[in-house]
């Protein structure tokens, strides 16, 4: 489930971050969405089998750190830029699902040539619409028994990711993965709500092969923003997944491990 | 001990129409401008009315709210600055963290004591979470931005000359604040609390410590104050540092009384009532303390006033939420209640609720104001407003 920790650690400056590692081959970053990462996630675990995946959790998720300065999501696209030396990932992979695949664009659109591919799974963080209709519905303050119908096409997915809700029934530390995930996640999104105003005029600047998966399903960032998403991108290809909300590579997890892979092995 | 006399200033008669929550999503539809229009004046003569009656004043703010009109602590206090003549007025308060301009929040301060002839007690809250809705003001690092905002105002009210800001939330070339305060170096302040913890860093302060609702909690927070006042400060809390709110009414008789509590009591069921994205959105609220509550099964936010369900009028009183009786028995409950708490120097009293009309907000007041207030006058005798040193 989700609010399981991860197994290995990686001090980077000051910071400590959970980490799991896993595979041999090609480095393959991997940026989780708001509410963390499943140490036995199984699209996860199907990259795995042909690349090296690396999955931090981000500063202030899980146990990771939350360093003094961390602030925004400019500050953690700074920290990996650090994460990027302190491996030293070359000819990389790079995967972002959600409020992950929004840091991710804000890593590509800096040129770091460090990466070679770009992966986005239902990400978040551009506006493309008027200034009178939010595109990203609000997923910071979703009431928590609400969060599985609005994250997953099936809820029942969600309910398990999420350890069935029960809380009482979790390891104290669990609970505060699943509590820190939270409040992380509202601190780096908050305002502007889950976008960067200036990111979409800047994605012209990703100069790599570039995929854009989406949820048929997704109910926090319809397949139209999807399109618009992966139009911004210069030669980025656009698959949609059936029966896959917003959290799809965890609900369809061969869907989108298939698409990712015929795409990287072309 | 002193007695506030406050109001929410609330569109009531819209409450019969509304189903679920009566804020933040509620159509302004509900909020009829004529009818507003007469309960804003009504509110306003029943605290001029007050103010002769010897009350001190209360006012408060919310946001999209049909339980609060008032949008500006500040606002309110400005009319009553010009409009009344002897009662201390209290904002309680203005929420600086959902500001985006605190500078701005000390000059409207500045002004209202001056105009009211240093008048002026000044209270900073953190809001309700569903404020942040309105504001767009981030729950995360909310008291962060609390703090900051506050020592940029105390700053303002207490510097002489210009000076320049550049915090991590606020920044300004140039704060000079005219004009300063009428009391002097700065009116006396007020900061909320329930939890002990918060109640001690109040006590460092040395500001006053108020409490809403907070029923059996609130010795613990009382005497966490006073402990933690003596240990900072080296001398006895001040008998003018502890406030408590509850509501009141009181009547000729008992029938008189239970008619009156019962038209007040629908309060306590449309207060609370919040879309439930913004009851305890993350941040707003510790990590611990949300782990705390989702291993005790909470998934949603606090629980107002630990009544049960459809309370009795004993169990409101019990539960020290209502002060209601007859003159003789409402000023037992309050003696009562100040002795169970080690001593109360402000009761800040909820006087108008629900659908509690004028003309009976009127006579509980003014029937509490002769037969109940100079007991409680006496109750502490050596209580003095000072200008507040900043501490």
């Amino acid at each position: 489930m989700l609010m399981t920790a991860l197994p290995d650690r990686v001090s980077v400056g000051s910071a400590t971050l959970e980490i799991l590692r896993k595979g041999r081959g090609q480095p393959l970053l991997f940026l989780h969405s708001g509410h963390g990462i499943d140490p036995s996630d199984a699209f996860l675990e199907s990259l795995a089998s042909k690349y090296r995946v690396i999955a931090p959790a981000h500063p202030g998720f899980g146990s990771s750190d939350l360093p003094a300065g961390i602030t925004s999501v400019d500050d953690l696209a700074y920290f990996y830029l650090d994460f990027l030396e302190h491996e030293d990932l070359r000819d990389a992979i790079l995967v972002g699902a959600s409020f992950g695949g929004w840091l991710a664009a804000e890593l590509a659109i800096k040129g770091t040539g460090r990466f070679s591919k770009l992966i986005l799974l239902d990400p978040v963080g551009a506006k493309f619409g008027d200034r009178e209709h939010r595109e990203i519905k609000e997923i910071l303050n979703t009431p928590i028994d609400d969060l599985p119908a609005t994250l997953f096409s099936d809820p029942q997915e969600g309910v398990k990711k999420f350890g069935d809700l029960d809380f009482p029934a979790m390891q104290e530390a669990e609970v505060t993965r699943f509590a820190r995930n939270r409040e992380s996640f509202l601190l780096f999104g908050w305002a502007h709500a889950l976008f960067n105003p200036k990111l979409a005029s800047r994605l012209h600047r990703i100069r790599m092969p570039s995929l854009v998966v989406w949820g048929e399903d997704d109910r926090v960032v319809s397949p139209a923003y999807g399109r618009a998403y992966a139009k911004a991108i210069p030669g980025a290809e656009f698959e949609s997944i059936p029966r896959a909300g917003h959290y799809g590579y965890m609900e369809q997890p061969a869907a989108y491990a298939a698409a990712t892979l015929k795409f990287l092995s072309r | 001990m002193e007695v506030w006399q406050f109001c929410e200033q609330s569109m009531h008669p819209a409450w019969s129409r509304i189903q679920g929550p009566t804020k933040v999503t509620i159509p302004n539809e509900l909020c009829d401008p004529i009818v507003a229009n007469e309960l804003y004046n009504r509110y306003l003569d029943e605290w001029m009315l007050g103010d002769e009656l010897g009350y001190n004043i209360f006012v408060n703010e919310h946001h999209a709210s049909a339980n609060c009109m008032s949008v500006s602590c500040t606002l309110t206090l400005s009319i009553l600055a010009r409009q009344t003549q002897k009662a201390r007025l209290l904002s309680l308060g203005v929420p600086i963290a959902n500001r985006t301009d605190p500078y701005r929040v000390a000059e409207e301060l500045a002004m209202i004591d001056v105009i009211s002839k240093g008048r002026l007690e000044v209270g900073l809250v953190k809001a309700s979470p569903f404020e942040l809705s309105m504001s767009n003001q981030s729950p995360a690092r909310i008291m962060d931005r609390y703090w900051e905002a506050h020592d940029l105002i105390v700053k303002a009210f207490t510097s002489r000359e210009p000076f320049s800001w550049e915090g991590e939330f606020y920044q300004y070339r140039n704060v000079n604040l005219w004009p300063r305060p009428y009391q002097q170096p700065m009116p006396p302040m007020w900061i909320t609390a329930s939890s002990a913890a918060n109640g001690r860093k109040i006590a460092e302060l040395g500001y006053v410590c108020a409490t809403f609702f907070n029923g059996k909690g609130t010795k613990v927070l009382f005497d966490a104050y006073r402990d933690q006042y003596l240990k900072t400060h080296g001398r006895v809390a001040p008998p003018t540092r502890l406030a408590y709110l509850g509501m009141m009414v009181t009547g000729h008789n008992e029938a008189e009384v239970a008619e009156r509590v019962a038209k007040m009591q629908v309060y306590l069921d449309v207060q609370p009532r919040t879309p439930k994205e913004w009851t305890n959105p993350p941040g707003y609220e510790s990590i611990e303390g949300n782990v705390k509550a989702l291993q005790a099964g909470k998934k949603g936010g606090r629980l107002n006033f630990g009544l049960p369900p459809n309370p009795t009028m004993e169990q409101m009183i019990d539960g020290g939420i209502f002060f209601a009786g007859t003159p003789d028995q409402i000023y037992n409950q309050i003696k009562k209640f100040s002795d169970s708490v080690g001593g109360l120097d402000h009761l800040l009293v909820l006087s108008q609720a629900g659908d509690l009309s004028h003309a009976e907000t009127v006579d509980s007041l003014t029937l509490f104001a002769k037969e109940v207030m100079p007991r409680l006058k006496e109750l502490k005798s050596n209580h003095e407003v000072t200008p507040m040193a900043a501490e």
